[in-house]
């Protein structure tokens, strides 16, 4: 294993994050501010509490999702798809490293940036809602695994992508929707049977629903199935990946 | 000298069935400077980037200092040193983070008293802080090689380094060139320009639609095929050619004044005495008379026009 190359790759990923550090927090900041104002103090008044806890502090979980989720693949995609847009990727492919390594350089950095504002927004919502962790172990755990595992899907997004409006589609079209539509804003629960079925189809739900656990102890499915669940999206990610650096898929001719 | 680049039958047919290279086999030594001329499209890109890991090669095989490119591709790599033809270089980073970037992607640890050799090897120095976006394109340049020089190469391939570069830096580039050779680095540059491979190369190799036509030494090469004319001034003009020097395919330049005689210098009956003699039985008047080297580029150009009819 080449590290130092692993290394250079990590910081300089985070050389790019700390020049824009600015704009990279105040916008999930915001954002998560007024999704409180929103959801939590207009609708909250409405729906007083959800499975006995407060409307405010049970969408917490599903909102540093949505951020860690949205975050971990615009991160990797753009980090992946800069050098490939500028022609600089000449110079990974010309290093004596793998593409084991070249992978967890960049989606090292990309999960990491997105794990640091996860907590920022983590750390704002106390300042709106009383917060427990239930499982502290368990929910550094899915924040891992879900950065990681998303960042990996960036970064195969950022390969595919062959400009920047292929770039910004996935998280548009895909990631936004399932997490609205997995469970962020509401418990699978409160749908009527059919949709509720129809939620089991959205791996978001599972992601939600094991992070949510992980704060009150209680959830939308097993927390097994939610461990699995992510197991599975992360194995083919990888397996998407070494395919990619095996054929030189759109990267190499 | 030894080889320190094998290259075996090497082919690549692009997706689409463009036939970049058609079998090329090429042995580099350690230490000199090889010059690949070709028009462009020849394939002397394609040859580099096979080399360097850019693109997968159809078939052959490649070995750098005795590493396989494709088996062995860590050791091999670690060798080499690319500066590539266009100016590609993060645009927002610091010039001297650039280049510390890439002594680490080659897995070499922090040498900060290596990089500033480099840098103001290159006139960087004074720049190091700025972004590369803020740089002139001459500059970008010299940040590309400083890139490649970072992890101390073995080898460097300097695929164009001089389009579009001015003067100045084309003369600076050579400099360094020549410094490097000196430390023993083994330079492959790609050029269309002759006269940077004139200037430059201790071998020469012509390719041209994927081919590699010939690898021979530079001042072999221009001895061995270069033609050489004479050419004679005239005191009065010549209206046409009179009769004893028919048969010489001279050429008579459009005033009349100058007559230019084509010969092979190294073949063992230049024809030139006989010339001479047919000059004085013509009873003409000589101003002047001078023999001139053909040079490189006419060279190339038979070399190339050779390869393409087939002979």
């Amino acid at each position: 294993m080449n590290w130092q190359a692993v290394l250079s790759i990590y910081r300089y990923e985070m050389n790019r994050t700390f020049r824009t550090l600015a704009q990279s927090i105040v916008s999930p900041v915001l954002s998560t501010v007024l999704y409180f104002v929103v959801f939590g103090t207009a609708i909250g008044q409405r729906i007083d509490t959800v499975d006995g806890i407060p409307y405010g502090a049970f969408i917490v979980p599903g909102l540093v999702m949505l951020t860690l989720l949205q975050q971990s693949v615009t991160n990797a995609s753009f980090g992946i798809y800069f050098p490939k847009f500028i022609g600089t990727i000449y110079e990974l492919l010309s290093a004596p490293i793998s593409f084991i390594e070249i992978v967890i350089g960049y989606v090292g950095a990309a999960a990491t940036k997105a794990l640091m504002i996860a907590a920022i927004i983590l750390i704002t919502s106390t300042f709106f809602v009383d917060l427990t962790i239930a499982h502290p172990v368990f929910m550094i755990m899915f924040l891992v695994l879900t950065s990681v595992s998303f960042a990996l899907m960036g970064f195969i997004i950022g390969i595919w992508a062959g400009n920047f409006e292929q770039l910004q589609l996935i998280p548009l079209l895909v990631i936004t929707p399932l997490v609205f539509l997995g469970g962020a804003f509401y418990s699978i629960t409160m749908l009527p049977p059919g949709w509720q079925a129809v939620s089991l189809f959205n791996p978001v739900v599972y992601l939600i629903s094991g992070f949510r656990w992980s704060f009150f102890g209680l959830a939308d499915v097993p927390v097994g199935l939610s461990i699995l669940a992510i197991s599975v999206f992360l194995a083919a990610c990888l397996t998407a990946i070494w395919w990619i650096f095996r054929s030189g898929w759109r990267i190499k001719p | 000298m030894a080889a320190i680049i094998s290259i075996q039958d090497l082919a690549k047919t692009y997706e689409g069935g463009f036939e970049a290279l058609k079998g090329v086999s090429l042995e580099i030594e350690e230490g000199e400077i090889l010059a690949l001329l070709g028009p462009n499209g020849a394939g002397k890109t394609t040859l580099i980037s096979i080399i360097c890991g850019l693109v997968s090669p159809s078939s052959g095989s490649v070995s750098v200092g005795g590493h396989d490119i494709l088996h062995a591709y860590r050791a091999a790599r670690e060798m080499i040193g690319l500066v590539p033809q266009e100016i590609t270089i993060e645009p927002f980073e610091k010039v001297i983070n650039t280049v510390r970037f890439s002594r680490g992607l080659f897995g070499k640890r922090r040498d900060d008293a290596h990089i500033e050799k480099v840098l103001r090897a290159l006139s960087l120095w004074d720049k190091r802080d700025s972004r590369n976006r803020e740089l002139s394109g001459g500059m970008k340049r010299r940040v590309l090689i400083a890139k490649a020089l970072s992890h101390e190469p073995r080898v460097l391939f300097l695929d164009e380094p001089t389009a579009g570069v001015d003067v100045t830096l084309r003369r600076e580039m050579w400099e360094l060139v020549r410094q490097l050779r000196a430390e023993g680095v083994t330079i492959i540059l790609t050029t269309h320009y002759i006269e940077e491979a004139e200037e430059m190369a201790d071998r020469i190799g012509v390719i041209d639609h994927g081919r590699l036509l010939l690898v021979e030494e530079k001042a072999k090469l221009l001895h061995q095929l270069g033609r050489k004319e004479l050419v004679l001034e005239l005191t009065e003009p010549l209206p046409e050619l009179p009769s004893p020097l028919e048969g010489f395919e001279l050429q008579r330049s459009e005033d009349g004044m100058r007559l230019v005689y084509e010969f092979d210098a190294h073949a063992e009956s230049t024809g030139m005495t006989r010339l001479l003699g047919a000059v004085a039985e013509a009873k003409l008047s000589l101003k002047d008379l001078t023999t001139q080297q053909s040079s490189l580029e006419d060279v190339f150009l038979t070399l190339v026009e050779e390869g393409r009819t087939g002979k």
